[in-house]
């Protein structure tokens, strides 16, 4: 499934580097998305964009995780050359990777 | 516990009028701010004020303060904004050129100023956050601004301003100050000055928080964004905030909204720098309590940083862009051969590029071909070139090889758009403290920040 099914996005930026946060609508399903969205996911996601680190910041108490990816913005929305200068579009994104579903053992099995 | 009632006008520079205008009328609100500088921004209000000594500040100015100022005065609502940008003094100016034409007799308009360190920058050795001497840039350095902390607006409200205009400040500065002056929190009060940090950032994107740039139809449904409610945060002296908006305005404010905004533009959550505290949000619990009612609390702070963020802006290099749209049957590919027809002409014409890209909108322009996976060929694409040069002529070069696709081209390619433009560009550096002299300015009058 998509992870659009169980969790909002948006993204910020600073120079040139992106934040993503990734929200679950129902903090029930915070535990999968700390256990399967994880930095080295989101960074082969980004693959094409991110040049540099992601670096993962989680916030329990919100349901929520921070992605955060360095060099990602092709120099800062100052010199771009991005038709989407911010990187305001990679909210959407992240929301198109592909999650296990619940029940599969994927969700279970303890992260690298 | 007493309560403070701050409504946010403005998200950013070119934001909507009316919310502000609807917040003043019927928000019940004792502060009113505006946030209209962006890190781009204020380095072209420099090149503004270098060509015009009378300009500099915000474009939207007078146009805000004409809806706002004498309902404002007249409820006693203060008001709190970087409008001022590169030149807050002639803002200060022109609001109260304003005041006096509404017959706001007796209004106390301050400036603060002190963000611009250009000189201090070019007459010492600095590095920027790439690690390389700030001289280098030489006659490309336009501006360099410091951010300010919240201590020289509390000041000018401390001496009774009914308008506070700055340039450079921390956004949440705008909404920390009036905090710190309603309730007398020391400036080493760190849990709250972080609490207070957090209201300010929940609130200094305006529509960002009640609904606006949320909607997402099926999955988050908002109402009424035609006519989006702005803000307001209902602080208590403790520093938690509710955060809601006036009764039948669009948007809606749900814990979602606050998640959504709480992270905008935050890295580690349990250290968000700015000058006047180093905010911890890794302990927020965020709790609806009514409709569009939504209490957020347990931020903390610790010690702020020795130093302050300058924000440096230069003439880095030029751009030039050129599109044309393709439709019907073999779009895609009749998109493609141009794009290829384009960069064998660069070549051949000798532009020289230091990075250059070539997008089919429809397709691939936003997250590159591994993410746009193979999908049905669209019924319409534009083509789009932009390539970075050393000068605008060349610039230029770029945007007419793609406009000559009209005539030397593939078939059918239609609204064709060119541009050629200077890219003003940011860099960031780190200054000392007391390296940076904030002051407050009411007309003929001045004093320095200590």
């Amino acid at each position: 499934m998509l992870l659009r099914e169980i969790a909002h996005a948006r993204a910020g930026d600073k120079g040139n580097i992106s934040n993503i946060s990734v929200i679950a609508y129902d903090p029930q399903d915070y535990p999968r998305l700390e256990n399967y969205l994880t930095a080295e996911r989101v960074k082969a996601h980004f693959a094409d964009i991110a040049a540099g680190e992601v670096q993962r910041f989680a916030l329990p108490a919100l349901g929520a995780l921070n992605f955060v990816l360095h060099d990602a913005l092709s120099g800062g929305v100052t010199r771009s050359l991005a038709l989407d200068a911010h990187g305001k579009t990679l909210s959407s994104a992240i929301l198109s990777l592909d999650i296990p579903d619940q029940d599969s053992p994927t969700v279970l099995a303890p992260t690298a | 516990m007493k309560r403070i009632r701050i409504g946010a006008g403005a998200g950013y520079s070119g934001d909507r009028l009316e919310p502000a205008v609807e917040l003043v009328e019927k928000g019940d609100l004792d502060y009113l701010i505006f946030e209209c500088l962006a890190e781009r921004t204020i380095a072209l209000a420099q090149r503004a004020h270098m060509q015009d000594p009378a300009g500099g500040y915000d474009p939207l100015l007078a146009e805000r303060m004409r809806a706002v100022l004498a309902q404002c005065s007249e409820q006693g609502i203060r008001i709190v904004t970087n409008m001022g940008a590169a030149n807050p003094l002639a803002a200060a100016a022109m609001v109260r050129e304003i005041a006096r034409s509404l017959g706001l007799e007796g209004l106390k308009v301050a400036a603060v100023i002190g963000d611009d360190v250009l000189d201090t920058l070019r007459a010492g050795q600095f590095m920027d956050d790439t690690g390389q001497p700030v001289n280098r840039l030489g006659e490309r350095l336009l501006s360099a601004n410091a951010y300010l902390g919240a201590q020289p607006l509390v000041e000018a409200l401390a001496a009774g301003a009914d308008v506070v205009i700055t340039g450079r400040a921390a956004d949440p500065a705008l909404v920390l100050a009036p905090l710190i002056h309603e309730f007398g929190w020391a400036m080493d009060d760190w849990q709250r000055l972080g609490q207070g940090t957090l209201v300010g950032h929940l609130l200094e994107c305006a529509g960002q928080i009640t609904g606006g740039y949320f909607a997402d139809p099926g999955y988050k449904d908002v109402a009424g964004l035609a006519r989006l409610g702005f803000p307001i945060g209902e602080v208590a002296e403790d520093g938690s905030v509710v955060i809601t908006k006036v009764e039948g305005s669009g948007g809606q404010v749900t814990a979602a909204t606050c998640k959504e905004q709480l992270l905008y533009e935050i890295h580690d959550p349990r250290a968000y720098l700015t000058p006047d505290v180093v905010a911890d949000f890794s302990g927020v619990r965020i709790t609806e309590i009514g409709p569009d009612r939504v209490l957020v609390e347990g931020a903390t702070g610790h010690p702020r940083p020795d130093t302050l963020k300058v924000s440096i802006g230069y003439i880095d290099s030029y751009i030039g862009e050129g599109q044309m749209s393709y439709a019907g049957p073999g779009a895609l590919n009749r998109a493609r051969l141009a794009l290829s027809i384009v960069e064998e002409r660069l070549k051949i014409t000798g532009v020289q590029t230091s990075e250059i890209r070539y997008d089919i909108l429809g397709v691939n322009a936003m997250h590159r071909d591994r993410l746009a996976a193979p999908h049905p060929e669209p019924y319409e694409v534009r083509i789009r070139v932009a390539g970075r040069t050393d000068s605008l002529r060349e610039a230029a070069r770029i945007a007419n090889e793609v406009e000559s696709l009209y005539t030397c081209g593939p078939a059918g390619g239609g609204g064709a758009f060119k541009s050629a433009r200077d890219i003003v560009a940011v860099l960031s550096t780190l200054l000392p403290r007391d390296a940076v002299q904030a002051s407050v300015h009411f007309g003929e009058n001045q004093h320095a920040v200590t």
